[in-house]
């Protein structure tokens, strides 16, 4: 329970509706996105401006309590369940649209505004915002820095953090600290910027955010192309980016995740493939059917079953659904998804996509593999059962040796969801000592009392790695 | 009510909760953007991820059901529209159905007007078809004798409450004459047979609106049906079950498979949205009951809307082709949220309303959206209600449509009442579809 007098000072910086500790309110911001993970907070709080949020953060950092910044719980990596209890503060009421320059191509933003509302209000304006996290309906932007967020888009237009240009956030000891701006250049000291991208809420509450804005494509083309064999979808990928083509999107589903889909979806996929890539180039016209058609070429070259190109807007939304019906097919399989981020070089996506398979089959669980082809993304879904604490286990151990692999591929343990509680443990496996050393450092700098975030991206000790290096 | 004074809240809700639903919601968060609740307080609690989240504490026993707890699970509007957005396939509905249940048990927070509402319509009105004519015939009365005039006129209705005054003021003609004692019980089909209707008159739509269900049964018998209309049926039970009356719910269920078995038809078409979507899940409803497996799947299968019905197995209809000065009519649609989210009904509708000559048809943002009616939603949730109203107004009046078209009497009379807070009345009327393509087809 908080103390009383802390309690009463925050409900008098937010006013009496806007701080909550009633048992629904802690329920119900005792959660993400992430499957079997749960911890109440003491309180939950909505600030409305900068000015609360900093007032907030003296009272907890002078009570020592520990703060837990959040937009709408979608992360999948426990990033936002309150392990260590405090106050969960909320940041929707802090939605607003604060200016979108036209002369610079920038838009300043809170963090609570929800991403998809604020990619329509950009292109009503005939402009472009290109990171669409498959959350972007209810994610908030803050969440997208937070974690910075990938999407469909990615391997041709970048993710968050290539375009957030400029930060205002609070500091664990209430300080309020700007970075960058409206600059396109700006190499005035370490770049603070980028370091708060990705950062997971550890180092300081983002209060508000500057990004960068782009013209819209003009054109846009899909295609579906499917293999009986996974190392020719593998070669394709590669040899699309070798003759300098980079595709707007470059998505992948192997085999299992083609027969969840088609079972669901009825979309007549062929069961015998062992992968299908879903193509989407956008531009000037000319460039957009002059790559797609060599894009066909090669794949027919890397000995491609079937390749279809959208002749209209309603067939490219046939060929988008079987990649989108992936996630809702094969969240209804069973009561439990588990839905992983192991990212590798795209030249080794076949390697790793045989290697999930492989480790799947050993430990008797089911892992579907679809994901940002393009850029090396997958991601390993295994549908379980929560309760049966056995077959947990197994999807444990299987995904450590996923991730394991990945590393072992000169990969990563997350391209795009963090780390947060999940793969604390691992995070050692990418860095190395050194590299935890210095961010451990970093954060000591930040948030000396470990108040913002704790428990999450440094885990009390490293799961140890039973292969020391596979080159 | 059956109280079970040894047993607790949580008691009762382990009981009646389908662990299995709770279990499979797996917190992604993609239900927030669609609950129209969430949308407008931005609360976690206020979303379907939220409540399912607070029913699971409660059966895990992590916390203490409370009266924030009831509330929480009394604000939802039972609107469905998270079921198509969950991509795991969480039978929401039900949940909250199951819920309700429990609270019913057990509450003794209702305040005392909603309290005999929830008595008066539930057990001494709806149920009996001849009450509701009764009701029908002092609407009747109230409207025609003068005494609305003094009502309105003296404020009468003011001291009761805001709301409820403003709902008095769109309250349609009643009638005391339902449609059997306007059309008798079997109307044949124009032309060539295609098959027999059974239709589904439903107590209100009997009452508010004979004549919507006199030209939904014309509008059947134009497209090539036999249309029975089974006399001993009664009120679907659908504001019962979404209450937390599911006894009572489930006896009415009983009562209409009965009538309709025994009419022999081969569809049961329902105009009301909310009534459909009771009626399409009677084998849900019934389900712990063997013995009405058969019965309940064979009137589950059959239920159809009316617009789904005429398109799909219907001859097609002729309408008008103008109707003189050249302009178009305007025309928009609200969707009635469970002929769209639990019927998959929502297709249908606009096709015919796009197939009616001489219109323009205007898409209105966030038409699949709830507009607040929710049955008695709006009655004992009034400011959830009337803040979904007017979000849905700026909407509506955005169309600038001629014609607001619902399939449902609830969102039928909360459009009214919105277009009558707005002050559109001059330049935009709601209707029932059914009205409106009635009124424009060729008749043979």
């Amino acid at each position: 329970m908080l103390d009383s007098r802390v309690r009463q000072k925050l409900q008098d910086i937010v006013g009496e509706a806007f701080f909550k500790d009633d048992m629904e309110s802690l329920v119900t911001h005792s959660y993400d996105g992430t499957p079997m993970l749960q911890a109440l907070p003491e309180g939950v709080i909505y600030p409305k401006d900068t000015a609360q949020v900093s007032a907030i953060m003296k009272v907890l950092n002078e009570h020592r309590i520990p703060l837990v910044s959040r937009g709408s719980g979608t992360n999948l990596c426990g990033g936002t369940v309150p392990v260590q209890g405090g106050i969960v503060m909320v940041m929707h009421r802090m939605n607003a649209i604060l200016d979108i320059d036209l002369q610079n191509l920038t838009a300043t933003v809170q963090p609570g505004i929800i991403t998809k509302q604020f990619i329509e209000h950009i292109e009503n304006l005939g402009l472009f915002y290109p990171p669409d996290p498959s959350s972007m309906s209810i994610s908030t932007i803050g969440g997208n820095i937070a974690e910075c967020s990938g999407g469909l888009r990615g391997l041709k237009y970048g993710t968050t953090k290539d375009y957030v240009i400029g930060l205002e956030c609070v500091l664990a000891s209430g300080e309020i600290m700007r970075t960058g701006g409206k600059l396109m250049k700006d190499v005035a000291g370490y770049d603070l910027t980028k370091l708060l991208i990705g950062s997971e809420g550890t180092l300081a509450v983002i209060t508000e955010a500057t990004l960068k804005l782009i013209p819209p494509p003009k054109y846009k083309k899909t295609m579906l192309a499917m293999y009986k064999d996974l190392y020719g979808a593998a070669r394709t990928v590669s040899k699309i980016i070798e003759n300098r083509i980079i595709p707007a999107t470059l998505e992948f589903m192997d085999n299992p995740t083609i027969r969840v889909v088609d079972d669901f979806a009825k979309l007549g996929l062929p069961l015998d493939m062992a992968a299908i890539l879903l193509i989407e180039q956008d531009g000037d016209m000319e460039t957009v059917e002059r790559d797609i058609e060599r894009i066909s070429e090669i794949c027919r070259e890397e000995l491609a079953d079937e390749v279809s190109i959208a002749s209209n807007q309603e067939e490219a939304l046939r060929l988008l659904t079987a990649r989108r019906s992936a996630f809702t097919a094969l969240a209804r399989l069973r009561p439990t998804t588990i839905l992983e981020d192991a990212t590798v070089p795209r030249s080794k996506i076949a390697d790793m996509v045989l290697e999930i398979n492989r480790i799947a089959e050993k430990h008797r669980v089911q892992i579907c593999t679809f994901g940002h082809a393009g850029d090396g993304n997958l991601h390993p879904t295994a549908t379980t059962d929560a309760r049966d604490h056995e077959e947990i286990h197994r999807v444990e151990l299987a995904f450590e040796e996923i991730f394991e692999a990945a590393i072992g591929m000169g990969g990563t343990i997350t391209g795009e969801h963090g780390v947060g509680l999940v793969k604390a443990p691992f995070l050692e496996w990418k860095v190395g000592s050194a590299g935890i050393a210095m961010m451990k450092g970093i954060k000591e700098v930040f948030d000396p009392h470990h108040l913002l975030n704790p428990g999450k991206m440094f885990a009390k000790e490293s799961r140890r790695r039973v292969v020391i290096d596979r080159g | 009510m059956a109280k079970l004074p040894a047993a607790t809240l949580q008691e009762t809700l382990i009981q009646k909760l389908d662990y299995e639903q709770l279990t499979n919601c797996m917190r992604c968060g993609f239900c927030l953007p669609a609950c129209p609740t969430f949308k407008e307080t931005g609360v976690e609690a206020e979303s379907p991820r939220g409540r399912i989240s607070l029913m699971k504490a409660a059966v895990d026993g992590i916390m203490e059901p409370g009266i924030s707890f009831e509330d929480q699970m009394n604000h939802c509007l039972g609107c469905r529209a998270c079921e198509p957005a969950c991509p795991a396939d969480v039978k929401y509905g039900q949940l909250i159905e199951q819920a309700r249940d429990a609270i019913e048990t057990h509450t003794k927070q209702h305040r005392w007007w909603v309290s005999g509402v929830r008595k008066i319509v539930f057990k001494e009105l709806f149920p009996h078809q001849k009450r509701m004519s009764l009701l029908g015939s002092g609407l009747h009365f109230y409207k025609k004798s003068g005494l609305q005039t003094i009502v309105r006129k003296t404020g009468a209705v003011k001291a009761f409450s805001k709301h409820l005054s403003d709902m008095e003021k769109i309250l349609p003609d009643a009638s005391s004459k339902g449609i059997v004692e306007q059309l008798g019980t079997y109307i044949p089909a124009k032309g060539e047979k295609i098959a027999t209707a059974g239709m589904f008159r439903g107590c209100l739509m009997d009452v508010l609106f004979t004549e919507t269900n006199i030209k939904t049964v014309k509008l059947l018998s134009e497209a090539g049906f036999d249309v029975v209309i089974p006399e001993t049926q009664n009120c679907c039970g659908a504001l019962h079950a979404h209450s937390g009356e599911s006894d009572q719910a489930k006896a009415m269920a009983k009562n209409n498979i009965r009538a309709f078995q025994e009419a022999g038809v081969d569809y049961i078409v329902s105009n009301a949205g909310g009534c459909g979507a009771i009626l399409v899940e009677y084998d849900h409803l019934l389900h712990e009951e063997p013995e009405w497996k058969e019965s309940s799947s064979w009137f589950a299968a059959r239920v159809k809307d009316i617009s789904t019905i005429l398109v799909e197995q219907g001859r097609p209809l002729q309408f008008a082709e103008t109707i003189d000065d050249g302009a178009s009519t305007r025309i928009t649609y609200q969707d009635s949220c469970h002929l769209r989210n639990v019927m998959k009904g929502s297709n249908p509708s606009r096709q015919l309303l796009k197939e009616v000559g001489n219109v323009a048809f205007i898409e209105m943002k966030d038409a699949g959206s709830c507009c607040g009616s929710a049955g008695i939603y709006n009655v004992t949730q009034p400011v959830m209600a009337n803040q979904i109203l007017e979000h849905k107004m700026e909407n509506v009046n955005a169309t600038a449509a001629q014609y607001l078209v619902t399939s449902n009497p609830g969102c039928l009379l909360q459009m009214k009442l919105g277009i009558e807070k707005h002050g559109q009345k001059d330049r935009m009327e709601a209707v029932h579809i059914a009205d409106f393509l009635y009124d424009r087809v060729v008749k043979k």
